[in-house]
């Protein structure tokens, strides 16, 4: 079988570690340029079933801003990434909004939780 | 209101268009003054080198010689009516190696001629002593005693809101369209925001001035080229200088210098470039590179890594040929009541020394109109004395511990680099002459002006005066309509 | 309640300010403040709501703000002052810090140590001499970030970013994520300037188009920015003529580096290092002025938040054992005070060990002339450490007595030692 060179740059970590995969059809046969096992993981992931964190924000109401930062507990499909957006823009939550609570559950039925990632007090709480 | 009449209208709210409103609103007279931009102060007199030029420079015999002299002593008792900053700290016209030494005598000759008081020349070794990092090839200096450095805007808004506390009304966002006549006399005028009749007109329409002249069919052969002129400004924490340091003048411009703001920072330009387009404020590439070879020859040891600022102001340079047929002089300023008109003071071409000039100008005006029978009784009521504001930065701890106590929304930095505080911004939203933009906030406090210019206070002015304006965030403008900062909340997603 | 005097101040509560703090008080500093521009704590992690924060000290992918939050919450833990809405106006090389806020007034506090933790400010327009017009619409990326973030507003529509800092491509990502098109990340350089996984995940997985070796030429536009002109440039910077091309946009965002951010350090004499435009610092993170200490961004700039963290973590560490270093060598000083008839006594302070090498001299005038004998006593309260005979006192005379050696354990017992003349 022919083989197929291919170029990934890993984004697990800030390292970003340019990877040269040598590939066979849908085989990965050769890996180089890889700090750590991790990189085998994300070309496999970008193969098969390539997966984002993703990071938004969320209407609050009440609250001392009018946003939280919310993010995906696990990485979800690429492909789902706008359609999650959309969901999420339809949301608004109200003050106060603690660190770690669950905004959307099994978001978009992919199993994954979208959580906030701070506390928002509610305004009368701070002042 | 279009009903109404006034004695006097005045079109233009720049640096002269406001002292003539404040001169005149000593007198029992009904002024209105007009202004098409968002703010006063926007045109000519958005952008310059702040400086009450001694008076050295303009050819004998001209206006721009008289007013700049006339003006620059005025400018002490001004202050201190108005309590707007002005420093008489002198300036230095600085001659570069032994041929340009002897041109300091020639320009000492000019001034006396002029009647500029206080002019001494200096050696070389005196200026390396005054300011150490000069040029070392400094052969002497014309040092004139006399110049100075103001808060230019602080001069035209200072005047201005002197003018609207005694009386006079100000429209800004109205733009001068055309005259109305009665025959030879002007009646009123048309404006974007509706027709205003007066008396008397004053044209003080700065880059304008051309277009508001041949509206009334006067000079058709004046013309306005603007004079586009480029400045860098250097963060005060790197001061290099003390001083107020001209080069030796060439035939057609004071050149670039080198000079120290009543603020600290040190500022240099300004290039001259003619162009057609009076609203052309952009910096160029070309433009930068020529101020900052001319900045290195007066002061070598400038670095571009503190520059934190650039910006390019117009000069409104006519071509008025000078009064007295004897001065073979012809970019002069036109200060006239016209003979082919009625009812019109007419001023033009103003530039450079327009900012010195300007107080002698109103009063040339008023001179003018008692000239053509006016009466002028003055108003027992008018205070010449405008109030200052509080500035945090410029106090002490004592006064500034004080002014907290009082106002707790002093104690609030919005601007980091300058110390500006909130107190001082809601201030100005309400002062008499209410400051609406981002821009006019940073003239009246020089919020913004500093190292950061405007990136930590920006998102902090733009709540602030949505707050004290009752708007939304939305429709917070920079510099007026059609510069909001903002187009949408961030999750109202419109398809595009 | 705020103390006059503090063992470790610190001001800046982003990340390194957060760390010193609470490894300070860890140490065994007793009194620690943070002092805090915001109305929060956290520092610019609040605004930079993406992920790829924690990975070096909690093994974790995290965002800023989460980040940021453990912090928060382990020093409430710790019964840490703070003071929020606050901005240090000045500090002096005694550690004297000028405070002021709309909520806590005009303050003045002391310090034993000090940490110098106010990070960095965003490149302008102008510090890169960016030709053309001046329009609403030109933000460096930060303050877009914040508008978006925080504040819920969107600066523009059509977006074009100048420099492939992380932050630039950061918002290219966000704001795309908003529903506003970003037309084109523009780099001088002709490499990236961020992390390459940026380019991956912001740029590439979106399709924005990053041209290396291109800037803005000029920027067109009165009230609000209508294009940018871009212009491609060689090896050696120049703009090549005929490159240029015309991009409409409604805003230019800026992402063209960082800067330390040391005004605060200057006042108090602290030396910069022209390169990083930071304190030159010693292992302990110290700057030239002893007692004042500096972390995190203020002394360089940093890529990771998370080596910015263990900074503030070495930092807080030495200030609090600089504090109580200088607590303990507060209680071997012995004030001297000016008692009956005695204008003033020098030296102010005396060292108590110093009494164990020699006998110590005080110096000092009186306030009136006695012509009769007087008694010159050294008291501690109301305990007669020595005294010494004179036939007169005339203020025009100074007087001297020296406290011998043998006074060395009753020196120990005072906190402070009165000099007064009585007749004998």
């Amino acid at each position: 079988m022919a083989q197929e060179h291919r170029k990934f740059i890993c984004i697990t970590c800030p390292r970003g570690c340019a990877l040269d995969v040598t590939m066979e059809g849908e085989t990965v046969v050769k890996m180089e340029g890889n700090s750590c096992k991790r990189g085998i993981d994300y070309v496999t992931g970008e193969l098969n079933d390539p997966r984002r964190m993703v990071t938004t924000t969320v209407r609050v109401r009440g609250g001392v801003h009018p946003l939280a930062p919310v993010y995906t507990e696990s990485p979800i499909p690429k492909p789902r990434i706008f359609d999650l957006l959309a969901e999420i823009r339809k949301i608004e939550l109200k003050a106060p909004v603690k660190f770690g609570d669950v905004v959307i559950e099994n978001a978009l039925g992919t199993g994954v939780n979208i959580l906030a990632s701070r506390n928002i007090p509610a305004k009368s709480e701070a002042s | 209101m279009a009903d109404k009449k006034y004695d006097v209208i005045i079109i233009g709210a720049g640096v002269v268009g406001s002292m003539v409103a404040r001169f005149l609103s000593r007198y029992k007279l009904d002024v209105l003054l007009i202004e098409k931009d968002s703010d006063i102060g926007m045109g000519a007199s958005s952008a310059n080198t702040a400086i009450i030029h001694a008076g050295y420079d303009p050819k004998p015999g001209t206006l721009k010689a008289e007013m700049n002299v006339v003006g620059n002593q005025m400018f002490d008792q001004l202050a201190g009516e108005l309590n707007f900053t002005f420093e008489r700290r002198g300036d230095y016209v600085v001659a570069i190696g032994p041929e340009e030494f002897g041109k300091l005598e020639d320009l000492r000759q000019q001034g006396l001629e002029n009647g500029v008081p206080g002019m001494v020349i200096i050696n070389g070794a005196d200026v390396r002593r005054r300011e150490p990092n000069i040029n070392p090839e400094v052969s002497g200096a014309l040092w004139a005693t006399t110049g100075g450095i103001c808060d230019p805007f602080g001069v035209v808004i200072a005047a201005a809101e002197n003018a609207v506390v005694n009386g006079v009304t100000l429209m800004t966002d109205t733009a001068f369209e055309d005259f109305i006549m009665d025959g030879k006399r002007i009646v009123g005028i048309k404006t974007n925001r509706g027709d205003f009749r007066s008396r008397w007109v004053v044209n003080s329409a700065g880059l304008y001035s051309d277009v508001v002249m041949h509206k009334a069919g006067l000079r058709p052969e004046f013309k306005i080229t603007p004079r586009k002129g480029e400045y860098y400004v250097f963060d005060k924490a790197e001061i290099t200088i003390n001083n107020v340091l001209f080069p030796v003048p060439s035939a057609t411009s004071k050149g670039i210098l080198v000079t120290t703001t009543v603020h600290g920072n040190t500022i240099i330009g300004p290039n001259a470039l003619e162009i057609d387009d009076k609203e052309d404020r952009s910096i160029t590439r070309e433009g930068l590179d020529e101020i900052w070879q001319g900045a290195v020859n007066l002061v070598p040891s400038l670095s571009l890594r503190y520059s934190i600022a650039e910006f390019a102001g117009l000069r409104p340079g006519g071509n008025a040929p000078c009064a007295n047929p004897d001065v073979k002089y012809n970019k002069d300023f036109i200060i006239e009541i016209p003979k082919e008109v009625d009812g019109l003071v007419n001023l033009g071409g103003i530039e450079s020394p327009g900012l010195s000039s300007s107080p002698a100008i109103a009063v040339r005006v008023v001179e003018l109109l008692k000239g053509a029978g006016e009466k002028l009784e003055e108003k027992p009521d008018w205070n010449p004395i405008r109030r200052a504001r509080p500035r945090f930065r410029d106090m002490l701890p004592t006064e500034q511990k004080l002014l907290i106590e009082n106002d707790p929304s002093y104690g609030r930095i919005i601007c980091r680099c300058e110390n500006v505080t909130e107190g001082e911004i809601v201030a100005e939203i309400h002062a008499p002459i209410p400051a609406r933009t981002y821009d006019a906030i940073k003239r009246r406090t020089w919020l913004g002006t500093g190292r950061c210019q405007g990136g930590f206070d920006t998102p902090r002015v733009v709540e602030i005066l949505a707050r004290e304006l009752g708007v939304s965030p939305l429709e917070i403008t920079k510099k007026g309509k059609g510069s909001e900062f903002l187009v949408r909340p961030t999750k109202d997603k419109e398809v595009e | 309640m705020l103390k006059e005097k503090y063992d470790v101040i610190v001001i800046g509560a982003g990340p390194a300010g957060l760390a010193a703090a609470i490894e300070a008080k860890k140490t065994g500093a007793q009194d620690v403040l943070v002092i805090e521009r915001a109305q929060e704590l956290g520092g610019i992690l609040q605004q930079c709501i993406h992920n790829g924060f924690g990975l070096q000290i909690f093994k974790k992918d995290m965002p800023g703000p989460a980040y940021a939050q453990h912090f928060i919450d382990e020093l409430a833990g710790l019964h840490i002052d703070t003071l929020l809405d606050a901005m240090a106006l000045n500090v002096t090389s005694e550690r004297h810090v000028y405070v002021t806020s709309r909520t806590s007034g005009f303050l003045e506090l002391d310090t034993r140590a000090l940490v110098l933790a106010m990070g960095c400010r965003e490149r302008t327009r102008a510090q890169i001499a960016l030709p053309g017009t001046r329009p609403a619409g030109v933000y460096t990326a930060g303050t877009a970030q914040r508008f978006v973030n925080i504040e819920g507003f969107m600066p523009g529509k059509r977006f074009v970013i100048l420099g492939s800092g992380d932050i630039g491509m950061i918002m290219a990502r966000r704001l795309t994520f908003e529903g506003a098109k970003v037309e084109r990340v523009l780099e001088i350089m002709p490499f990236l300037t961020g992390l390459t996984r940026n380019y991956v995940q912001c740029l590439q997985d979106y399709d924005i188009p990053l041209q290396l070796q291109h800037t803005v030429k000029r920027i067109i536009g009165n009230d609000r920015v209508e294009a940018i002109e871009s212009v491609q440039i060689d090896n050696q910077r120049q703009p090549i003529p005929g490159t240029e091309e015309t991009i409409p946009c409604d805003t230019l965002l800026l992402s063209v580096g960082l800067i330390p951010e040391n005004e605060l350090s200057r006042k108090a004499g602290v030396s910069l290092d022209p390169v990083t435009a930071g304190p030159f610092v010693d292992g302990k993170m110290q700057t030239n002025v002893p007692g004042i200490f500096a972390a995190g961004n203020v002394v360089h700039v940093y890529d990771l938040v998370d080596w910015v963290t263990q900074a503030g973590f070495l930092c807080g560490r030495n200030a609090a054992q600089y504090a109580i270093a200088e607590r303990k060598h507060h209680g071997r000083r012995v004030k001297m005070k000016a008692g009956d008839n005695v204008r003033y006594v020098v030296p102010h302070v005396l060292d108590k060990e110093s009494l164990a090498e020699s006998a110590q001299r005080l110096q000092m005038r009186v306030t009136l002339p006695i012509e009769a004998p007087v008694w010159v006593e050294v008291m501690n309260g109301e305990e007669r450490v020595t005294r010494k005979a004179e036939l007169y006192v005339r203020p025009g005379e100074m007087v001297n007595i020296d406290i011998p050696q043998s006074a060395y354990d009753a020196v120990q017992r005072a906190s402070e030692l009165s000099v007064r003349v009585v007749r004998r």
